[in-house]
């Protein structure tokens, strides 16, 4: 609590924001770092018959059951196996009415870096290849580029869409 | 005075509500013709208090209309003015009224006046008729119900409170100079009955009074002054006339007061103390809808106690544990079992909470049926049994409006008009009974009518018509009485506006199967008909029998499992060469493989005969869904997917395992439509 206040202040101080940034592949990505819930190790969690391959099933955080996204292949990137750097983010999101707590399975959480607004560009359009509608925009890191993600996205275009309409499986 | 009413008036409008109960209740069991004391005196008390509570608060339209009902309810009260129903129907019908100026004012708003113009007026009408009564009675009533007389130019009151009268927080004085703002107030106190200094007790009243009001107020405003008090005085409240000579009114009024029980105050004599009157209330009371719950105070202290037995079992546990070895074993064994009774009895004590008997449910039935028997013609009586069985709270409240809609249908298809029950040799009275019992882990309620049953060809007919079912096919009586759960399907032959408008039968399942229930008929051409409704008795727990299929493990509620069985070759026969189905006694039951539903990888069994086959009871009929293994029965607690995923098509919902792992609910209407919707099962709707 007490850190979340003393980054609740950073960001009015600075006009800037935190990001935790990760890793799929070789690209970096960065999540909002107030939405961030726990991060926790992979463990194999309980499938949920006939959703979109990117739900990888739900689990059990402290009762509440908790879906876990691959976000790999909720990005349209190619799978791959999970290993001891594979880590669940558990973020926060503000839904319809009230928010619901989402796991993103990503490869390897980096750091947390400071963004400030007029550091982000504006995403390029990628065509039909990569939804780049989930991202928000890019920064630079360093030698690196990093892609803030929009997870409130994430969740809203889940529920609409149309592979989760089970009746056709 | 300046104290906020507000924090009163949540009080004052649920005792309303509850008053308002007592006498509809009170007023249906007169209107079958029995009547009790007991009962008008009920009745009358419960008009009483939302009187005297409305004029408390200012809500002097209700207080008004209220005092009039009082005002007759009196008079029957006192066998001055017979029972008929005709009077019944008439407070029945402001006992709505009085419901519905209570609604609006709760909101704030204002009662619709010219309906409660029209319904005073009514009950003025009754009044105002003469009742069949001992002549002098009415004679003697005569300056009491007509006390809004409009000739009384003043008012003289003898007031003479009982010595406890201060005891219970009213002040004499106070009372005095509220009078005073009414008007002039020429106020002659008696002190003749003041003891010796020496046996004065400071806390008793000695004095009483004469007061001369001169201004011409309605009584009405005087009783809402004397309201609080009348239980503890001699009160003669009698109107001064423009001709009648001030001077000569004491005289007699004094001399009436000392006797016995003269008619002008007889509302003295025969009230009883304001303490058993309320806590009567409180017992026979319904609540009204809000959401705070009503605990006995038992079930509060066996929580309490629970919790006291789980700390020990906690402190002993933690002391164990800083310094333990292995000879311990035994003791930490012994605790652990301990900590597993106390848990569980705790859940069960907590779960205790939320049940609320069906009575809550059930207390609107005897108006409706009471209602709708007269609207239709039909003589009706309603038989109740086992109000008492408790159930969940969210159950009681979604059950209520499925279980109208179940009753008006009995009442309206299922019984017969008089004579057609004459003619077929039954009695002219028909009956419906409503039952509740636990019975295994669920409560069942049942509505049973004994009218003339289902009609076995009208419902074939209608399916025809409609093409839910083929001319060719041999119905058993269950698949004819599932087809009424279709949607649209009324065999009503004209559309009343009591039931058949068609909206019915599959909306009444959809929500008892949300409740995760189940829903059955049973009838008997000419002899009756039964509904049967099972409903589990908690909605946050679950008895669950658990089942793997590959790697994977589910929950199926225990509600919904016939049986298990193991399927031997011989049981299978496929239809049309498409798809299985398992020869089961003399059913025919469609099997659905639940690896090929949820899409469930290296599933040990997909050949019928190596896995276990649940049969389960879905919308339209039972049938076997293949797993690979029973696991074991265990109650479970339901958790919620749609709280931070969404629906989940076949499954109602999650819970945890004793490993901390999530394992999914299987929702068996859920399971069924997949399966048709996967198109794997064809049969399944036809068979079914």
């Amino acid at each position: 609590m007490n850190a979340e206040s003393t980054i609740a202040r950073n960001h009015q101080d600075t006009g800037g924001a935190e990001y935790l940034s990760f890793r799929l592949g070789d690209e970096g990505y960065g999540v909002d770092i107030l939405k961030v819930q726990e991060i926790r190790g992979w463990e194999p969690v309980t499938r949920v018959p006939n959703a979109p391959d990117y739900v990888r099933g739900v689990l059990n955080l402290r009762g509440a059951i908790v879906p876990v996204f691959d976000l790999r292949r909720r990005l349209g990137m190619e799978p791959v196996a999970y290993g001891k750097e594979t880590v669940v983010i558990v973020v926060r999101v503000q839904g319809e009415e009230e928010s619901k707590s989402i796991g993103l399975v990503v490869d390897a959480v980096s750091d947390v870096m400071r963004v400030t607004s007029d550091s982000i560009r504006a995403t390029p359009e990628f065509g039909a290849r990569l939804d780049t509608g989930l991202i928000t925009g890019m920064v630079t890191a360093g030698e690196r580029m990093v892609m803030l993600l929009d997870v409130e996205g994430l969740h809203q275009a889940q529920a609409a869409d149309p592979a989760t309409e089970v009746g056709a499986a | 005075m300046s104290i906020d009413m507000e924090q009163f008036h949540q009080v004052f409008f649920e005792e309303s509500f509850e008053g308002l109960e007592v006498m509809e209740a009170g007023l249906l069991r007169m209107d079958g013709g029995a009547v009790d004391d007991e009962e008008i005196n009920a009745i009358f008390r419960a008009a009483h208090s939302i009187k005297g509570g409305s004029g408390t608060f200012g809500f002097t339209e209700v207080a008004d209309f209220t005092h009039v009902m009082e005002t007759l309810l009196d008079e029957m009260r006192d066998g001055r003015r017979p029972v008929t129903p005709n009077t019944v129907q008439v407070l029945l019908r402001s006992v709505d009224v009085l419901r519905e100026m209570l609604t609006a004012t709760r909101e704030g708003a204002s009662p619709d006046p010219e309906q409660v113009r029209i319904q005073q007026a009514e009950l003025e009408s009754v009044l105002a008729s003469p009742g069949t009564a001992p002549p002098e009675a009415s004679v003697d009533a005569a300056p009491e119900s007509r006390e809004q007389a409009p000739e009384a130019a003043g008012w003289h009151i003898v007031f003479r409170p009982h010595p406890h009268m201060m005891r219970t927080g009213n002040d004499p004085l106070r009372i005095i100079r509220e009078l005073a703002e009414l008007g002039d107030l020429q106020v002659t106190g008696d002190v003749s009955l003041l003891p010796p200094f020496s046996e004065f007790d400071p806390e008793e009243c000695y004095l009483s009074w004469d007061l001369h009001l001169d201004a011409p107020v309605d009584r009405a405003r005087i009783d809402e002054i004397f309201d609080w008090v009348e239980d503890d005085c001699d009160l003669a409240i009698m109107p001064v006339m423009i001709d009648a000579p001030r001077e000569e009114a004491p005289g007699p009024d004094q001399s009436r007061l000392s006797a016995v029980s003269p008619p002008a105050e007889r509302r003295v004599g025969e009230r009883r103390s304001p303490e058993p009157r309320r806590r009567q209330e409180r017992r026979s009371g319904q609540a009204s809808p809000s959401s705070s719950i009503r605990v006995d105070i038992g079930k509060i202290d066996a929580l309490i106690n629970m919790v006291g037995e789980l700390v020990i079992t906690q402190s002993m546990l933690s002391l164990l544990g800083d310094d333990f070895h292995m000879g311990q074993l035994g003791r930490l064994r012994d605790g652990l079992a301990q900590l597993d009774r106390h848990t569980r009895e705790l859940q069960e004590s907590v779960m205790q909470i939320r049940m609320l008997p069906i009575s809550f449910t059930f207390s609107r039935f005897p108006r409706l049926v009471h209602d709708l028997g007269a609207k239709l013609g039909k003589k009706i009586e309603l038989k109740m049994t086992g109000e008492n069985t408790e159930v969940d709270k969210t159950v009681i409240e979604k059950i209520g409006d499925p279980l109208v809609h179940l009753v008006r249908n009995s009442l309206d298809h299922g019984l017969e008009m008089p004579e057609e029950r004459i003619a077929a040799g039954k009695p002219e009275t028909g009956t419906v009974e409503l039952n509740a019992y636990h019975k295994g882990g669920n409560i069942v309620i049942e509505i049973r009518d004994d009218g003339r049953g289902l009609d076995r060809d009208r419902i074939l007919a209608k399916a025809l018509e409609r093409g839910l079912v083929q001319e060719d096919h041999n119905l058993t009586d269950r698949q004819i009485h599932e087809l009424i759960f279709q949607p649209g399907f009324s065999t009503a032959e004209q559309v009343s506006d009591v039931s058949g408008r068609g909206v019915g039968m599959d909306v009444v399942r959809r929500n008892i199967n949300e409740l995760g229930g189940s829903i059955e008929i049973e009838s008997e051409p000419g002899q009756g008909s039964a509904i049967i409704i099972r409903l589990p008795l908690t909605l946050a727990i679950l008895d669950g029998q658990t089942v793997a299929v590959g790697d994977e493990t589910y929950i199926v509620p225990l509600i919904s499992i016939v049986e298990s069985i193991q399927v031997r070759r011989e049981m299978i026969h496929l239809v049309a060469g498409r798809g299985e189905t398992i020869r089961l006694r003399d059913d025919y039951l469609p099997v659905i493989r639940l690896h090929e539903v949820f899409g469930i990888e290296n599933p040990r069994a997909t050949d019928l005969v190596d896995g276990l086959l649940v049969v389960v009871e879905g919308e339209g009929g039972q049938f076997g869904i293949l797993v690979d293994d029973l696991i074991g029965q265990q109650q479970v607690v339901i958790k919620s997917l749609e709280a931070n995923y969404q629906r989940v098509e076949g499954i109602s919902g999650a819970t945890i395992l004793g490993d901390g792992s999530v394992a999914l609910i299987l929702d068996i209407p859920g399971v069924l439509r997949l399966a048709a919707g996967a198109g794997d099962v064809d049969q399944l709707q036809q068979s079914a």
